[in-house]
């Protein structure tokens, strides 16, 4: 009778021992950050490299800025809790926040840097979005579903960028020229710069890329080593929005 | 029968309290029969779909364009006649479809439902007369 018993008891440990050894590999091998993207050259690897060298030449241009608004239907909200973002340009400090060279020429402190979704290679919004309303497509865009977003905003709270917005009021009457063949969004739906989508697949450059008169905006592949993006990668330095968060953002600036 | 006025009285006024609905639109002559739908086929263009599937599931359809487009990144469609179409509410089916209120509207105010395609999608037509 003991030795049935015993007998079971290790039977139901091994066995036990056996069905989850296969979660093992899932629960400890976390490391948060997956490689594979990059060794599969067959996908592309979208991103952008912003010259601020040259974009700071010209002060007060928004080129760029009004042509996403305008292609988008960004709609144009004075109240600042209220405004839609989807590339703005803010202070040198408040971009760089984790600024290790002090007494920076005051005029660079308050020299207006671009900044947009950084489509991260590890996007801390996709984890926490309950819906799948976000999530990052192949070619790295961090796209948005606006038919399955709820509104919950967990992804503008885990963004460490501020790069989303929420409607907290209809976008429509601010909206001063509707483009109508893109749509507007609504009340209760967040929103943030795709990497126009819609315009990749109709093989057309981002609106903002295609705007500046300063061609101070790079976009291309990084997964390809000839594509222009790796070649000025590759002969400037550049810098990168919190790059201690191992968001692995995919806008560099060169500065 | 006992107080046989009294219950017949109460029979006729509940009947006439749960039909309600069907004589006060008798009384308004709110029901005028099922819409009848008017297509310009003018411009020649075929349809996705035939229009029996489209009267059922276009709603389906739209479904499963608005996922390939957003989602897998698809945006073209073939349809029988071996044509390719962009997958787009208001620049493929409205480029036909142009009048919301007669193609729309009629149908989902008939059988009482309120889409909310239009909150972001545009209405080409309202915007050109606009």
């Amino acid at each position: 009778m003991n030795s049935s018993r015993r007998k079971f008891l290790k039977l139901a440990g091994m066995a036990a021992l056996g069905i989850t050894a296969g979660k093992y590999e899932k629960i400890f091998g976390l490391t948060g950050y997956s490689n594979t993207q990059h060794s599969q050259s067959v996908s592309k690897l979208r991103a952008m490299v912003i010259d601020i060298r040259k974009c700071l030449v010209e002060k007060g241009c928004t080129a760029c800025i009004s042509s996403c608004n305008k292609t988008h239907n960004v709609p144009n909200i004075d109240n600042t809790k209220h405004e839609i973002k989807w590339i703005w340009k803010e202070d040198y400090e408040n971009v760089f926040l984790e600024k290790e060279n002090h007494f920076l020429n005051e005029d660079f402190k308050h020299s207006e840097i671009l900044i947009l979704c950084n489509h991260c290679d590890n996007p801390p919004c996709v984890k926490v979005c309950p819906t799948k309303a976000t999530w990052k497509r192949e070619d790295g865009i961090v796209m948005m579903d606006w038919h399955r977003c709820i509104g919950c905003r967990y992804c503008m709270a885990a963004c460490p960028y501020g790069s989303r917005s929420f409607n907290w009021i209809s976008p429509r009457p601010f909206i001063e020229n509707i483009t109508k063949n893109f749509p507007t969004r609504t009340k209760g739906v967040v929103e943030k710069c795709t990497f126009c989508d819609e315009r990749l697949a109709r093989n057309q450059l981002p609106a903002c890329v295609e705007a500046c008169p300063q061609k101070c905006l790079l976009f291309g592949d990084l997964n390809d080593s000839k594509s222009e993006v790796r070649q000025v990668l590759a002969n400037n330095f550049s810098i990168r929005r919190k790059p201690s968060l191992g968001t692995n953002p995919k806008i560099y600036y060169i500065v | 029968m006992y107080d046989s006025g009294k219950i017949l009285a109460g029979i006729i006024i509940f009947i006439l309290l749960i039909t309600f609905p069907f004589w006060l639109n008798s009384i308004q002559g709110e029901y005028k029969g099922e819409p009848e739908l008017v297509i310009d086929r003018s411009n020649g263009a075929q349809c996705v779909k035939s229009t029996d599937y489209m009267r059922n599931s276009h709603m389906t359809l739209l479904n499963e364009w608005r996922d390939e487009v957003v989602r897998n990144d698809n945006r073209f469609y073939t349809i029988s006649s071996g044509e390719r179409i962009e997958m787009s509410l208001s620049n493929t089916c409205m480029s036909c479809h142009a009048n919301k209120e007669e193609f729309c509207d009629r149908c989902h105010d008939y059988s009482g439902v309120k889409p909310y395609c239009w909150d972001c999608h545009i209405e080409q037509k309202k915007l050109e007369t606009n």
